[in-house]
């Protein structure tokens, strides 16, 4: 993603060590969905040409987030062109017959707006947060590119470059991700959720022009397409406007079925250890295989989240209570479900051992603590309290018109609908005690898991 | 994605925003005990976000003590009043409210988020945490062991590595180039009467700056914020900071480690917030390496040449010291090359300032993208904060476009002269570097020696 970015801040103000369990490559959204206004859930309509449009309004500043969300990412490149999806996105930057190369996020900037684009294995998306009266020129700009992309390698072959130095920062100089990379393929096997979504770098170093625009003329078409506007705008203002500009593009390819291979998940349980000497401290990760949300249904992907929260969502959560705080063998601790994807999900567990802890009794704590639970459950005031920060989470997110619109465009792009994502605090809050251990039943039992180890050391 | 900022304060570079804007209105409440606050009543999102800084940050530290602040500020919520740790968690937790205590160089932050409905639990709880904290030693123990791991943990990245080095060699023995969170040497010495004082000396009534946005109305917010301040000390008890500059003449430091990718920083002497110019100095950071896709550097780094994925460069104006910066990471054979091609660039607007068009597109960017800044709750109590604590004025908002509107090229050209002194920079790279601008003959491999030992000045 040709995100532009900065270094971190020296120092994170809470003390509490944060680990970043990234998914590279995308922007995380905490909350996934989910508002509670008495209007309802936000409303959509399609254009003849296939495209989705949807409106999520909120009228404080008199400014829009446009964002237009293709149904294709990294999962469905092929064998040999892994990373091609976000190689695209990077592209979609250079230029048309109208736009200069490199000129679009100058115009945008140039009209007080903010651009960026992002990749995902199961969609890729571009936006631009500006003014409310210049939606009209992005959505130009947005559709011009979707059918009139122009690249020849005097711009491909230097923003090749600039992707090997993001798989650089993301992948290479980070042990983690590595760790991650290795533990993901152990997990969803032959699967594209088992690579990286910016690809395998010698694949990335032989992309061409000519393979990237293969790419954009199958799948960049508007039955291929949702157009998400959240903010100073209802959808009877949007409407016009949409079918100006995106109706009148005619379908360039078939509207693509996504059919991805099976996933076969291991066996037995799995262990990844990588020692990296550029690692001082150890660190311990864990994968259970586990459907994503659509698949799971609403009840049993709800009791999921309940479930992540109850076990190691925060500091009242089991794991960091009886880890971090009692036992004290621990310094962050903490799980968490992945839900958001079209083929599987993930439930994750991560911990941190104090200077000097041994990964070895961490885990075993951690089993301990995960069979307490599968033999008595969770108590009613765990419940309670993990659905009401769950809901409120859903109440937070309406502040931010970005995060609404991620929501709804991610939800969309892995098999949910409006319906399903508004109404989510209300299946958070149907969730029983019961549902909760099945849920870990499902998903903590008679499955094999991959565990990772990130050591210091030498060798890989 | 908005503004991402070099080193925490930095942001407040970028805060100062504004163009008239008629969607909401800035109330100055203050309570019938005397304690100020600004206030945004907005009542579409039932979320009530409060933001309070104390002047007195991590710069209060001493050497000896390192860390003291932030071990401090990680306490907070640690347990208040009756209330142990865990039995506080819950309680807010229970009501679903997020607070939240941190620190940066100058101040000592704090931030509380709250359904509406939730409103006195959770203003109650956050007067308990800044008021009577209770430093139990199986809390501070936690703490300091917790805090430990990430002290340990940020030796392993890159970009920590790159900055603390930087501080290190720019401002020398300041309290500035201490590290926020401590040291493994630092750490243990901190005492709980030190956590105790730190609290009783910052934690006062006359340092305070406080932002709420939310639907609350100004009488509601008057009674809540006298209990929830009015117990605090009237008076602040803060150590004199002296001014400190950035060191002059340049230096290259090399930081080896084994990365296939560079990370580095450059810096120098920067603009202080209350220069007359700073505006233009600003501006001219926007055009250089601020702008995001439309910088110099990025068009002559990344998009011309394919060096970086991110090269940008800030300012950073704190209350004792104002600092320049760029960053860039490259793989290692390139960094010499990227830093010639970054020194061009400042020594080509040090010497011809900016084109007529570069200046309207900045304009038209930082003007028209000041609402951006305003979209949640969240965004204006923080955007509130930054205009008090940098003593801007309630009418900042107002005034701030007419500000960016006024400059001239004449303007940009004077500080660029006066910043841009690309032979005096003070240069960080972690990584194993090539540092020769050519790569002629070069293996096009991650792992080869530096030619320049670390601290080779050139």
């Amino acid at each position: 993603m040709p995100r532009f970015r900065f270094l971190a801040p020296r120092v994170l103000g809470p003390a509490v060590a944060v680990i970043l369990i990234a998914v590279l490559g995308t922007t995380i959204l905490l909350w996934r969905g989910g508002d509670e206004t008495a209007s309802g859930a936000p409303l959509s309509f399609r254009l003849a040409n296939g495209m989705d449009v949807l409106a999520i309004p909120d009228r404080r500043a008199p400014v829009v987030t446009h964002m237009v969300w293709y149904r294709v990412g990294a999962a469905d490149e092929t064998p040999g062109k892994t990373g091609l999806a976000h190689f695209l996105e990077h592209l979609m930057f250079k230029g048309t017959a109208d736009i200069a190369p490199g000129q679009f996020s100058r115009i945008v900037a140039r009209n007080g707006g903010q651009d960026n684009a992002f990749t995902h294995y199961d969609f890729t998306a571009y936006f631009q947060v500006i003014a409310k009266d210049r939606l009209p020129l992005v959505m130009e700009m947005e559709a011009d590119r979707m059918t009139g992309l122009e690249l020849t390698d005097a711009e491909v072959l230097p923003e090749r470059d600039v992707v090997m130095e993001e798989q650089r920062t993301r992948v290479e100089n980070n042990p983690m991700s590595l760790l991650q990379a290795e533990m993901n393929a152990a997990l969803y096997g032959d699967h594209p959720y088992g690579r990286d979504i910016i690809g395998h770098k010698e694949e990335i170093e032989t992309l061409t022009t000519e393979d990237a625009l293969d790419f954009y003329n199958r799948f960049y078409t508007p039955n291929n397409a949702t157009l998400i506007v959240a903010g100073d705008i209802s959808l009877d203002e949007l409407r016009p406007l949409a079918e100006k500009y995106y109706g009148s593009i005619a379908q360039r390819a078939p509207t693509f079925e996504r059919k991805r291979a099976h996933i076969a998940w291991p066996e037995e349980d799995r262990r990844v250890v990588r020692r990296d000497e550029r690692v001082h401290e150890p660190t311990w990760l864990r994968f259970y295989p586990a459907p994503d949300y659509s698949n799971a249904g609403a009840r049993e992907g709800a009791a999921f989240d309940v479930l992540a929260e109850i076990l190691g969502g925060g500091q009242t959560s089991r794991l960091y209570r009886n880890l971090v705080v009692t036992q004290g063998i621990a310094a962050s601790i903490g799980s968490w479900y992945e839900g958001s994807r079209l083929d599987a999900g993930k439930f994750g567990l991560y911990a941190l051992p104090r200077v000097g802890g041994a990964l070895e009794d961490l885990e075993k704590a951690i089993d301990a603590e995960i069979e307490l639970l599968l033999a008595d459950g969770v108590t009613a005031e765990e419940l309670e309290r993990a659905k009401t920060v769950i809901a409120a989470g859903a109440v937070y997110a309406r502040d931010s018109q970005r995060a609404m619109a991620y929501a709804y465009g991610e939800g969309l792009m892995t098999g949910m609908s409006v319906t399903d994502i508004h109404e989510w605090p209300d299946r958070i809050r149907a969730v029983t005690a019961n549902d909760v251990l099945g849920a870990a039943r499902s998903v903590l039992t008679g499955r094999a898991a991959v565990t990772g180890e990130l050591l210091p050391g030498g060798g890989a | 994605m908005t503004a991402r900022a070099l080193f925490g304060i930095l942001l407040a570079a970028i805060l100062f925003l504004a163009t008239p804007l008629s969607a909401f209105e800035i109330e100055r409440v203050v309570s019938p005990g005397g304690i100020e606050a600004w206030l945004v009543e907005e009542r579409t999102v039932p979320v009530i976000v409060m933001e309070a800084a104390w002047e007195g940050g991590t710069v209060t530290d001493t050497a000896e003590k390192a860390g003291t602040a932030n071990m401090a500020a990680s306490l907070l919520g640690e347990g208040a009043g009756d209330l142990p740790s865990q039995a506080f968690q819950a309680r807010l937790d229970d009501i679903a409210a997020q607070m939240s205590f941190s620190v940066d160089n100058d101040y000592f932050n704090a931030s509380l988020k709250t359904l509406a409905e939730a409103r006195d639990e959770a203003f109650a709880l956050f007067a308990l945490a800044i008021v009577e904290p209770r430093f139990d030693d199986d809390a501070v123990e936690r703490i300091r062991a917790q805090i430990g791991v990430a002290v340990a943990r940020n030796r392993q990245s890159p970009d920590w590595l790159a900055a603390d080095a930087w501080y290190r060699a720019a401002l020398g023995g300041h309290p500035y180039a201490l590290n926020r969170q401590g040291t493994p040497e630092t750490l243990p010495r901190i005492s709980r009467g030190d956590l105790i004082g730190y609290t009783k000396n910052v934690l006062a009534r006359n340092n305070l700056k406080i932002s709420v946005v939310g639907p609350i109305s100004a009488d509601e917010l008057g009674t809540l914020l006298d209990k929830t301040f009015g117990a605090l000390p009237a008076e602040a008890v803060l150590p004199e900071i002296p001014v400190v500059e950035v060191a002059s003449g340049a230096q290259t430091i090399v930081v080896e480690r084994d990365f296939p990718q560079s990370v580095v920083i450059f810096g120098a002497q920067g603009m202080a917030r209350d220069d007359p110019d700073f505006i233009p100095a600003f501006m001219m950071n926007y055009i250089l390496g601020g702008g995001s896709f439309s910088s110099r550097l990025m068009e002559e780094v990344r998009e011309k040449r394919g060096l970086a994925y991110s090269v940008g460069t800030s300012l950073s104006p704190l209350k004792k010291a104002a600092m320049m910066f760029g960053q860039v990471a490259t793989r290692n054979e390139r960094v010499g090359q990227s830093l010639s091609i970054i020194r061009g660039e400042l020594r080509r607007m040090a010497e011809e300032g900016v084109s007529p068009a570069e200046l309207a597109d900045a304009k038209t960017y930082l003007t028209g993208s000041y609402p951006l800044r305003f979209t949640s709750n969240s965004a204006i109590a923080n955007q509130l904060m930054g205009i008090q604590t940098e003593n801007l004025g309630i009418d900042y908002v107002e005034r701030r476009n007419g500000l960016i509107e006024d400059v001239t090229q004449e303007d940009i050209a004077r500080v660029a002269r006066r910043l841009l002194r690309a032979d005096d920079l003070v240069v960080v790279i972690v990584g194993r570097p090539n540092l020769s601008p050519t790569v002629e003959g070069l293996p096009e491999t991650g792992d080869m020696a530096p030619p320049a030992a670390p601290g080779r000045q050139h």
